[in-house]
């Protein structure tokens, strides 16, 4: 039987996947030496997710997330000194340092952000699904939300218009289990997220979000299934977030041994190290050449954020109205 | 360019469809707007010209299609979403706000989002508390917004075809109960807008300035005769664009009169008129004779009862004795 997954798409996943964990410890170190404030939401556990789904997207498809937003930054290939800029809030980030940990986008990307409000990307993410039908330009709409912001009534007001116009895309539940400090249990009567767009006949599934092969294939089905005109398609994602809502939550709601029984039990990262060297037979060093990498990428990140200046105090009032446009 | 004379809300009916035709990434969504043909019959026509892809009902779910409207003009559409009325907009404020007015500023300059919110808005008759709230304020408050409140159905139309050309979020506050007046100011040159953010002197007077918008204007211009009876000449200024305002050409109308009252319908704290107060008092301080005086709706929520309704709104009576306290004429 042939692999899920050839050698090369198996390393440039583990690539991000790696990119992001490494990412997000040197996020959280910043954060403790006062270079980032403000919030900052980190996706360490949840990498497989967004690099399972990101890789099976075409140029023209769209993305949106909410604020734990850094992983979909980097698996959408955007720069990680420009993200880890825009944290420190210097002229070099993504937003100019207008934005921070929260509020990135690129254009050339296809990343449309980034939004603060829980569950508000829904319908925007739905919106541009309207968008992409509207010009017929084949593209899917991937709109990522966590456990959280699926009790926001706009996820069924978005849910609704999606089925009923038969818009294309895919809404990402990425259950880890946690809205801030409250649990799934004690949030949602009935969690099952990915059954909830059955009254609007969208069909959904429950997915280990922690296995790239797993997630990567459900995204395929739910994908091809958006792309072909049959409308919205619901992904559930069971992962787990190692740290903290943000960075000041010290997560008490949760035991240690929870959270260390998942790290090492079902790690995405360790998980699908393992799955290279024994079933790829990829050799070690090679991907010890990718973790060598990635150091040297991260490191290079962090001295951006650090040296990019400050954004210049003349723009502060900047980008607040476009203007001379008018068509 | 002639000029004929049609209602408002033919006004805005032609307004769209020539934008519509103009323009393929325009469309125009909202509750009732197409098969319908719009619960003011705004949109009247639209679906059969345009068809429902251009013309879009939507379910009644005010905060969705709001949302999905500021997606689709990340996406590089150009949406008009009509709320059926302004009230409704309270749903789908988060979306309005903090999506389409801030995401611009927070990409650092990358997104935009050429949208435009439309509807009637403020009292119309005898519709209650949760019916005849006027936004202007509201919206006018946040920055990344231009927030258009016309008059006249010249007006009406050349300035929607300039909000749904422009590149940012615009608020276009109308009136229901303009809907169906004539003016005889509306262009027929398809290719003529009017810029946001210009302010129009409709009557000249040299004693006091009166500023107004909306439904408002046509009652400081009957307060404007009254007043020429009793010898005053008033300066009516429409304002036209509540966000940016244009407070040059309100400013230099003090500075001939010396003296200002302003008109809205809305209630008092933190209005527009307390922001124009605000702005003489920066920028005009040294022309002003007499304080300042607001002509305001009553503080309280619209009252359903057609004697308490008429007390909570300002009537021409008011806007004339308001006039003179400013000139320091006795009241009559």
């Amino acid at each position: 039987m042939p692999n899920a997954i050839s050698k090369d798409e198996a390393l440039k996943a583990y690539h991000e996947m790696l990119l992001i964990r490494r990412f997000e410890e040197r996020a959280g170190q910043l954060y403790g030496m006062g270079l980032i404030a403000g919030f900052c939401h980190l996706y360490s556990g949840q990498e497989a997710v967004v690099v399972g789904i990101q890789s099976i997207l075409k140029p023209q498809d769209t993305v949106i997330t909410a604020y734990r937003d850094h992983g979909h930054m980097l698996a959408c290939e955007m720069d990680p000194k420009g993200v880890m800029a825009e944290l420190t809030g210097r002229s070099g980030g993504y937003s100019k340092g207008k934005g921070g940990s929260m509020h990135m986008f690129s254009r050339e990307k296809n990343f449309f952000g980034g939004h603060g409000i829980v569950g508000a990307q829904v319908p925007i993410g739905t919106g541009l699904a309207f968008a992409h039908k509207y010009k017929e330009d084949g593209g899917v709409c991937i709109t990522y939300m966590g456990d959280g912001a699926a009790n926001q009534g706009q996820v069924y007001e978005s849910y609704n218009m999606a089925s009923l116009w038969k818009l294309p895309v895919v809404y990402v539940v990425e259950n880890n289990h946690y809205g801030m400090g409250t649990s799934v249990e004690r949030s949602s009567a009935g969690p099952n997220y990915y059954g909830r767009g059955q009254g609007w006949g969208i069909p959904g599934e429950l997915v280990d979000g922690m296995e790239l092969l797993k997630v990567k294939e459900a995204a395929r089905r739910a994908v091809d299934y958006a792309r072909s005109g049959k409308g919205p398609y619901i992904l559930e994602m069971d992962t787990y977030r190692y740290r903290g809502h943000s960075m000041s939550d010290p997560a008490k709601y949760r035991s240690k041994e929870e959270v260390e029984g998942v790290k090492e039990k079902r790690d995405p990262i360790d998980h699908f190290r393992t799955y290279m060297l024994k079933t790829l037979k990829i050799p070690e060093d090679q991907i010890k050449d990718i973790e060598e990498e990635i150091k040297t990428v991260v490191l290079e990140a962090v001295e951006f954020a650090k040296t990019s200046p400050e954004p210049d105090p003349s723009e502060l009032y900047t980008d607040v109205l476009k203007e001379g446009e008018n068509v | 360019m002639t000029l004929i004379s049609m209602t408002v809300r033919e006004a805005l009916r032609d307004a769209m469809a020539e934008e519509i035709r103009r323009d393929e990434t325009v469309f125009l969504m909202g509750e009732e707007v197409a098969e319908y043909n719009g619960a003011y019959k705004v949109s009247q026509g639209l679906l059969d010209e345009f068809g429902p892809k251009r013309i879009v009902d939507t379910p009644i779910t005010e905060h969705g299609f709001a949302g999905l409207g500021v997606g689709a003009a990340f996406g590089g559409l150009r949406p008009i979403i009509e709320f059926m009325t302004f009230n409704f907009s309270m749903q789908a404020m988060d979306q309005i706000i903090n999506s389409a007015a801030k995401t611009l500023y927070m990409s650092g300059g990358q997104m935009g989002c050429p949208i435009v919110f439309r509807g009637p808005n403020g009292a119309a008759s005898r519709v209650g508390a949760q019916h005849s709230h006027c936004f202007a304020s509201l919206y006018a408050h946040c920055p990344g917004l231009k927030v258009i409140s016309p008059y006249s159905a010249g007006d009406a139309k050349a300035l929607l075809k300039a909000a749904i050309r422009d590149p940012n979020p615009v608020i276009f506050l109308e009136n229901e109960l303009l809907y169906g007046q004539h003016f005889d100011d509306v262009s027929d040159d398809p290719d003529h807008v009017l810029p946001i953010g210009k302010a129009l002197v409709r009557r000249e007077g040299k004693d006091v300035t009166l500023t107004a918008f909306s439904i408002m204007v046509g009652k400081a211009l009957q307060a404007a005769d009254l007043l020429a009876e009793q010898g005053i000449e008033a300066e009516v200024i429409d304002l036209r664009t509540i966000r940016p305002l244009d407070t040059e050409t309100i400013v230099q109308s003090v500075k001939k009169t010396n003296r200002i009252v302003s008109i809205e319908e809305s209630w008092p704290f933190a209005g527009i008129g307390s922001e124009i107060a605000a702005l003489m008092m920066e920028q005009a301080f040294d022309y002003l004779d007499a304080p300042l005086i607001r002509v305001t709706g009553a503080d309280v929520p619209m009252p359903y009862a057609a004697n308490l309704e008429h007390l909570a709104l300002p009537q021409v009576e008011t806007i004339v004795e308001a006039a003179k306290t400013a000139c320091y004429r006795t009241p009559s």
